[in-house]
């Protein structure tokens, strides 16, 4: 349990927000091309980082908008939030 | 040799104070080249180096482990075992553990404390109902025992569940496999530990895997904090921390990692003699012999390695005990805590060969894969020495991700994940 800086609402409890998993994982531009092991990597397959990781949230709870965050998976740390659409900080 | 535990050793120890026991195992250096390493020393990874030992003739072989002996998962779990699954390969996996645990103190001559009391999985709304009712038939089809109760059937089997109508979730029924029912967690990996030990099995504690070695697709060895060791062939178990070890070998897993919650009570006297789950609230409950409730929460729906859960999953699976069992609403938590667990996206584990000749994978049990930990060991063993799964585990294979073969055990497993 902690605390997440929302950047639409501020901080709120974490029970308020949604994990979406692991983010900046791209939709296939061309769905009909890809192979079985192509999609396979793009549906299931994760990095699963221990360590600083970026994911996507949804404040569930709240506004609903979805953003993204650059978390410490080892100590829950939340190193950086940034918006959707917008690059990944600097490591 | 090892000496035999039995009623005259105790006898003979009790005489010199217990001073004078054997050590279970012993704690080697590691030497520079095995047959095989086991990357994890937890009740799987044990079980899988006894096995090949045992069954395959492969004395040759290390379990390396970062922490001690059965000081993750397998201590932290909440020790339920049962095989009652939907489908026909979770069936024939989870039962063929079930079939080892049933003989597998006096095969390992440790005392399991294996304990066939039961496990009663509760439904609370019609889908419940019918869903349970369809897994019972699926379970009778694969020779499975369960048996479908009604109301009061639950109430007679477990008189201090409250099957008030009148609550949030009431009980409209449940299924018992009487089969089912617990262990004693540490012993499992102890006993398996001295098994292997005795027959040649280097255990190697307090050595974590920094590295695996690979000369293109093939593997070569780890690297560790013991230095390296070379081997031909690398099985991991490695549970919560599995992505980790595969991160290290360039292998892509459909993992993630999440903190699970458990929690006991005060000691009191036997007051349920056997294992209650519910899905719909998410609750279960049993007593360990030291008299303490065991009872397991849910996990978290991000991302940890952290070993911590949060406080409302804790809460939610409290107030649900509090209603099914309204007898303790004043008794004390002793301990919480929380263990990471790789959850596969069908809820089924993976044991498998990988793209990597002599890299192998026993991983994404989930919440539920200490149930399974002798079949799993003599499954993986198989699966590691022949370069072949059984067929047991073939539908466990990595490859299902990418088939679309999937093993599907979601809302089926009788627990939500």
């Amino acid at each position: 349990m902690f605390l997440i800086n929302c950047p639409y609402c501020g901080e709120r409890d974490q029970q308020e927000f949604k994990a979406g998993g692991e983010a900046h994982i791209e939709r296939p531009k061309q769905p009909t091309e890809l192979s079985d092991d192509q999609w396979a990597e793009y549906l299931f397959m994760r990095k699963n980082i221990k360590g600083v990781q970026f994911e996507r949230w949804n404040h569930a709870h709240g506004c609903r908008k979805w953003f993204n965050m650059a978390r410490d998976t080892s100590n829950d740390e939340i190193k950086a939030i940034y918006k959707m659409g917008e690059k990944p900080p600097p490591q | 040799m090892r000496n035999k535990y039995s009623i005259f050793s105790l006898f003979k120890n009790a005489l010199s104070y217990h001073e004078n026991w054997q050590r279970a195992w012993k704690d080697p250096t590691p030497k520079k080249e095995y047959d095989a390493v086991i990357i994890g020393g937890g009740g799987h990874g044990l079980a899988t180096a006894y096995y090949l030992a045992k069954k395959h003739n492969m004395q040759n072989i290390a379990v390396v482990e970062k922490g001690w002996i059965g000081g993750g998962n397998t201590g932290r779990n909440t020790t339920i075992i049962r095989s009652n699954y939907l489908w026909d390969a979770s069936a024939g996996l989870y039962d063929h553990a079930l079939k080892i645990w049933e003989g597998l103190s006096q095969e390992l001559n440790y005392n399991v404390m294996f304990s066939q009391r039961g496990v009663m999985n509760l439904a609370h709304n019609l889908q419940d109902v019918r869903d349970l009712k369809r897994r019972t038939h699926a379970n009778r089809l694969n020779g499975i025992d369960a048996v479908y109760l009604n109301t009061q059937e639950v109430k007679k089997f477990c008189p201090i569940i409250n099957t008030s109508q009148d609550i949030r979730y009431p009980v409209l029924g449940g299924t018992l496999q009487k089969r089912a029912g617990t262990a004693r967690h540490d012993a499992v990996a102890w006993g398996y530990a001295r098994g292997a030990d005795e027959m040649g099995v280097d255990i190697i504690q307090n050595c974590e895997v920094k590295g695996i070695k690979r000369n293109g697709d093939v593997v070569e060895g780890i690297e560790t904090t013991k230095g390296f060791i070379k081997t031909k062939k690398i099985g991991v178990v490695a549970a919560g921390h599995s992505s980790v070890i595969a991160n290290m070998a360039g292998v892509r897993l459909p993992l993630e990692s999440k903190p699970l919650q458990a929690l006991v009570s005060e000691p009191v006297k036997p007051i349920i003699d056997t294992v209650v789950m519910s899905n719909a609230v998410h609750a279960y409950v049993s007593q360990s012999d030291k008299g303490e409730l065991v009872i397991g929460a849910g996990t978290d729906d991000y991302i940890s390695y952290s070993q911590k859960g949060s406080h409302q999953i804790v809460e939610g699976t409290l107030n649900a005990i509090l209603e099914l069992y309204p007898i303790f609403s004043r008794m004390r938590m002793l301990r919480q805590w929380g263990g990471i667990v790789d959850i596969c996206p069908d809820a089924s584990p993976i044991l498998s060969k990988t793209s990597i000749k002599g890299l192998y994978f026993n991983c994404g049990w989930g919440t539920g894969g200490f149930k399974a930990t002798p079949g799993s060991g003599d499954l993986f063993a198989h699966t590691i020495a022949n370069d072949e799964p059984h067929k047991l585990n073939a539908a466990f294979n990595l490859n299902r991700f990418v088939s679309g073969d999937l093993v599907d055990e979601h809302g089926a497993a009788a627990v939500a994940h």
